[in-house]
């Protein structure tokens, strides 16, 4: 049942994404590519579980590298998204966009 | 209520803000505060993770955590704006290989492997190498440790039936009997997974290395999508809804991108990774080429001081000849001289989706100036001039005219449309297709040789004196 549950909370996160990133401009589409890249490190979750509950030697490497990894997603993948949003700013101030 | 559910709720409101931050990428103004939004819901969902009644040490997470935020961190910090798609297919990489080491740990603790565990393990292992590997050739193409030319070897097609043939026999054999011997024989399970994880990590190096540098940005989307369906894969395999929500976005956002991609280039998703595009080009078509007619910079400033609207098209090699911020030094001082200029961005300019629009804001160009390409084609005709920067095969007229271009059917940014074509280029060498451009042979067409750095520098101080 579990599974069923999961399955169904997939597609409708599926009908979201594609619902909101439709949306996007293509000026944006850089920072979407390492926004949303940094949102596939949500994978961290995982591995701070693999590597938190290891207990020998095979699963404490595996986790470990599965935290490093992950975190070096998110980490820099948010940072360097915040670097280029930082750039798109408006010039000229007080002139309204027509 | 117990901890368990409270760490779940977490995961929801984490799975909420990374969902309102990248609603808030639809507009500039907004971006910046989504993006921190979806890192806050980030940290809530590590730290929540942290009381997970699983975890009983903490000494492994923090040795990864220390060592993934320094590396992150100072990647992030150091990357130069021209090399993002390279660092962008490396933040891939590692988010590719986290999901396949996941599966693999929980693989090798090894309890409960039910099919509804050993598949999305599988999943996450298969679809996580494939983005590991695949994502280090698109970078080593990228930063051209290997030359960005489609490799193409006999029998690759075989190879890859092979692969997948291999793959799906590991992988069906891994669901049905997850552990112990392999039927009778001396091999433990055990190898057969091994061996599923290389085969993984050998599909992404063949997926990618026959796929030309041009078609690069159908690459990186994609990749992005895997790395998205992998975590996806991995929230399956510890059963964790935030994993599953999150990586079915990127899972989406990947596929989305790659779509107009592949549409910005006339191209069928399987023709870009299956033909290897560029090596089949005939040198057919040479016989209508005229004369190029090359410009001066004094001659070229004469005909822009007088124009009264100029469009600039940016292309890859803008990039290469790090001319963004002289290129905006131009635009300023021709409008300071009553033109209007406008930046045309055809979808796969660049090397990735949206390339060019960060380099030009990194210069400080308004995104407003920033014009797509069905947005400026109307208005092609009534421009005055038309500087082409290292853009080549997205003004091609040949994917508009001549029906047997290889590129054929592509939609270009219609730059000879315009009453003047400046032209920058290093030389006559065709662009990154290796397709002729009739466009450099046009009545309208002004060829201004050299690098486009110092090309430009000359007209800024042609209008400064």
């Amino acid at each position: 049942m579990e599974f069923i549950y999961l399955i169904f909370i997939l597609m409708l996160a599926i009908v979201a994404g594609f619902e909101l990133i439709s949306k996007v401009p293509a000026t944006l589409h850089t920072p979407l590519m390492s926004g949303s890249n940094a949102i596939s490190g949500i994978t961290l979750v995982g591995a701070l579980i693999s590597a938190g509950s290891a207990n020998e030697t095979v699963t404490i490497i595996l986790g470990t590298l599965a935290v490093t990894f992950a975190t070096i997603n998110v980490v820099g993948g948010y940072l360097v998204t915040d670097r280029m949003l930082a750039m798109f700013k408006k010039k000229k101030e007080g002139e309204d966009k027509s | 209520m117990n901890i368990d559910q409270l760490i779940n709720l977490v995961y929801i409101l984490a799975a909420l803000l990374f969902i309102i931050g990248v609603k808030k990428l639809s507009s500039p103004q907004t971006a910046r505060q989504g993006n921190g939004l979806s890192s806050l819901g980030m940290l809530l969902a590590v730290v929540a993770t942290l009381w997970h009644q699983d975890i009983i040490g903490y000494e492994w997470i923090i040795v990864g955590l220390l060592a993934g935020a320094v590396i992150g961190t100072i990647s992030a910090r150091v990357v130069k704006m021209t090399a993002m798609p390279e660092m962008v297919a490396l933040f891939n990489g590692s988010g590719g290989i986290a999901s396949l080491l996941v599966g693999w740990s929980v693989y090798h603790v090894g309890s409960s492997l039910i099919p509804s565990t050993t598949i999305p393990i599988i999943l996450s292992v298969l679809i996580g190498g494939v983005t590991f590997t695949g994502s280090l050739i698109a970078w080593a193409k990228l930063s051209e440790v290997i030359d960005g030319k489609p490799h193409i070897f006999k029998g690759q097609h075989i190879l890859n039936v092979l692969i997948l043939l291999i793959l799906l026999a590991a992988g069906i054999f891994l669901v049905i009997k997850p552990v112990g011997m392999f039927w009778g024989t001396d091999l433990s399970m055990y190898w057969i997974f091994i061996l599923l994880v290389l085969v993984s990590g050998i599909l992404g190096v063949l997926m990618v290395i026959p796929i030309g540098g041009a078609d690069m940005p159908v690459v990186i989307s994609l990749l992005n999508s895997f790395s998205g369906l992998a975590a996806a894969a991995a929230g399956f395999v510890i059963s964790n809804n935030v994993l599953i929500v999150s990586g079915a976005l990127v899972g989406a956002s990947g596929i989305i991108l790659t779509q107009i991609m592949s549409k910005a280039m006339n191209r069928s998703l399987g023709n870009i990774l299956f033909s290897g595009f560029g090596s089949v080009v005939s040198s057919e078509g040479s016989s209508e080429q005229g004369d190029v007619k090359p410009i001066t910079v004094e001659d070229a400033y004469l005909i822009l001081e007088a124009a009264r609207s100029v469009v600039i098209i940016p292309g890859y090699g803008m990039a290469v000849a790090q001319a963004q911020h002289v290129v905006r030094e131009l635009a300023e001082l021709m409008e300071k001289n009553g033109t209007e200029v406008n930046f045309a961005i055809h979808p796969v300019a660049g090397r990735m989706p949206g390339h060019m629009n960060v380099l030009l804001a990194e210069a400080n160009v308004d995104y407003d100036k920033l014009r797509e390409m069905d947005d400026i084609n109307p208005t092609m005709p009534t421009v005055d001039v038309a500087i082409v920067i290292g853009a080549n095969d997205v003004v091609n007229p040949a994917a508009r005219e001549d029906q047997s271009s290889p590129i054929y059917g592509m939609p270009i940014i219609n730059a000879d449309y315009a009453r003047t074509v400046f032209v920058l280029k290093r030389s006559m060498r065709p662009g990154f297709a290796g397709i002729e451009n009739p466009l450099f042979f046009k009545e309208n067409t002004r060829m201004l040789f050299g690098d486009a750095k110092h090309s430009i520098q000359g007209l800024v101080a042609e209008f400064k004196s």
